[in-house]
């Protein structure tokens, strides 16, 4: 459904992915895993189009996107339900507006059709009577499934989640976890998430891949990862102060 | 801001129009800039009634008074004060709004809707300035006018008739016309710089900081080095 052969991206001299390849599968969750900033937010944004790649191809529902025109690229994006880190609502608009805002811009539907979909969305993330609110009175953990609401107001083939758990405490971490479970389970849509959250991982995750310094090292089902032998994913998903990471990271110092 | 500038006039002609966000950010950059740009016509007005009278008395020219603060407000100070205190409120807050949607991801968000963030953002305002901007000048000029005429005939006893005569006599459309004019280039630099800072914010709070300061002072630079080109081309 989604590939990506060898993706390479720099910014500013800095080599951030250094010949990424992935498939993703259709229906599955595939989790990427891997430190802050090792580039697992700029993956994501590749295969959604809203970055280019320096070189490498991604092939997203057999159309190679990275030399569509802004206008096919719109075709493709619409088919991915996004939900960002920060959760990106919009702070001048409602949470209603927010919740329906594509189907306001891209559908003949009046204002009741909209708001029914809008509270059918809110109900399914557990959220009711907030839709005159601003996202700017909400919590963190509210805003994160206001905007999966939004994201699935798309209705997407593909979902993809930023961090879905950073920031917010761990019952609501566990609220979200279920929430992209029942996602792929009610909705039959296909997910990617990067997280460096591994409780969250283990429980979302049909596979797990690794991104380390701009590649990827490793893949495979949560098991497999639990029982792996490389010594740098042993590290990051045990959490350990010392390790290959940590020499490296003290070389960097 | 070239390209910008491209984008932002193709997006005028790309249909469906919309009304409703042009409407709100022509309430927002007009109506409530009047109270600030009231206060700031009337008594530049006054100041320029003051030091004219005191120039003018020494040649007992003081009855022109009217007309040397009648062609100064329409040809430069009320199109160039109104367009800097339009690139202080609304390019300020224009920079601020669009670089903290930038940092949040909300620019982001916008593009995976496919919604064009410069079509959404950029080309409401551009319009709203671009035709708001002339009729707030219209609207110090004759505010300033009326703060001169005031402090004229009150302080310095000038007859009524005798100022508004020197003042219409001397006035010609043109001159007003030149103003508005001016006005139209100021609010299409406004936008097009508050919106390119807002859009090319750099992170973080610092970033969209510096985006705002950078705004307000690129557009009030350019305002005032496209004034003196545009008083020697316009009549």
């Amino acid at each position: 459904m989604i590939q990506i052969n060898n993706l390479w991206k720099s910014f500013d001299g800095n080599q951030v992915l250094r010949g990424i390849n992935l498939n993703i599968i259709q229906g599955e969750t595939m989790v990427i895993i891997g430190q802050s900033g090792c580039g697992k937010s700029v993956l994501l944004k590749h295969i959604i189009g809203l970055l280019k790649p320096d070189h490498g191809s991604i092939n997203v529902f057999n159309e190679e996107i990275t030399k569509l025109s802004d206008k096919n690229l719109y075709k493709i994006q619409k088919r991915f339900g996004m939900l960002f880190q920060s959760a990106a609502l919009f702070d001048s608009l409602t949470i209603a507006e927010n919740v329906g805002f594509f189907l306001y811009e891209h559908s003949d539907l009046n204002n009741d059709e909209i708001m029914k979909i809008v509270n059918k969305n809110l109900h399914m993330v557990g959220l009711h009577n907030i839709e005159s609110l601003y996202p700017a009175s909400l919590s963190g953990g509210m805003k994160k499934r206001v905007a999966l609401a939004r994201a699935i107001s798309t209705n997407p083939d593909v979902i993809l989640y930023d961090e879905p758990t950073t920031g917010i405490d761990p019952i609501m971490a566990a609220i979200i976890n279920n929430l992209i479970i029942r996602m792929q389970k009610e909705l039959k849509v296909t997910s990617i998430a990067v997280t460096h959250d591994m409780t969250s991982a283990y429980k979302i995750a049909d596979r797990i891949a690794m991104l380390y310094q701009g590649k990827i090292i490793e893949i495979g089902t949560p098991e497999e990862i639990k029982q792996t032998q490389n010594e740098t994913v042993k590290q990051f998903i045990l959490g350990n102060a010392e390790g290959p990471i940590y020499s490296k990271f003290e070389d960097n110092i | 801001m070239s390209i910008l500038t491209k984008d932002i006039v193709a997006q005028i002609f790309t249909r469906p129009f919309r009304i409703r966000p042009i409407l709100h950010q022509m309430v927002v950059v007009g109506l409530n800039t009047l109270p600030i740009a009231s206060i700031m016509a009337i008594f530049t007005g006054m100041v320029l009634a003051v030091q004219t009278y005191y120039q003018f008395r020494q040649f007992d020219l003081e009855t022109y008074i009217g007309t040397v603060v009648g062609l100064s407000m329409t040809r430069e100070l009320g199109p160039v004060l109104t367009a800097i205190i339009v690139a202080g409120r609304i390019g300020s807050s224009t920079a601020a709004e669009i670089g903290s949607m930038k940092v949040t991801e909300q620019i982001d968000a916008l593009r995976t809707f496919g919604v064009n963030p410069v079509r959404y953002l950029a080309t409401p305002r551009f319009i709203a300035l671009v035709t708001m901007l002339p009729f707030l000048t219209i609207y110090t000029d004759f505010i300033g006018i009326l703060g001169a005429y005031s402090i004229s005939i009150i302080k310095f006893h000038i007859r009524s008739s005798l100022y508004i005569d020197k003042t219409i006599h001397f006035l010609d459309p043109p001159d007003v016309l030149s103003g508005l004019i001016k006005a139209i280039f100021f609010g299409a630099i406004i936008a097009i710089v508050s919106c390119h800072k807002g859009l090319t914010s750099g992170e973080g709070a610092q970033g969209v900081g510096r985006a705002t300061t950078n705004s307000v002072v690129l557009s009030s630079i350019l305002i005032l080095i496209i004034d003196y080109f545009l008083t020697i081309i316009l009549p």
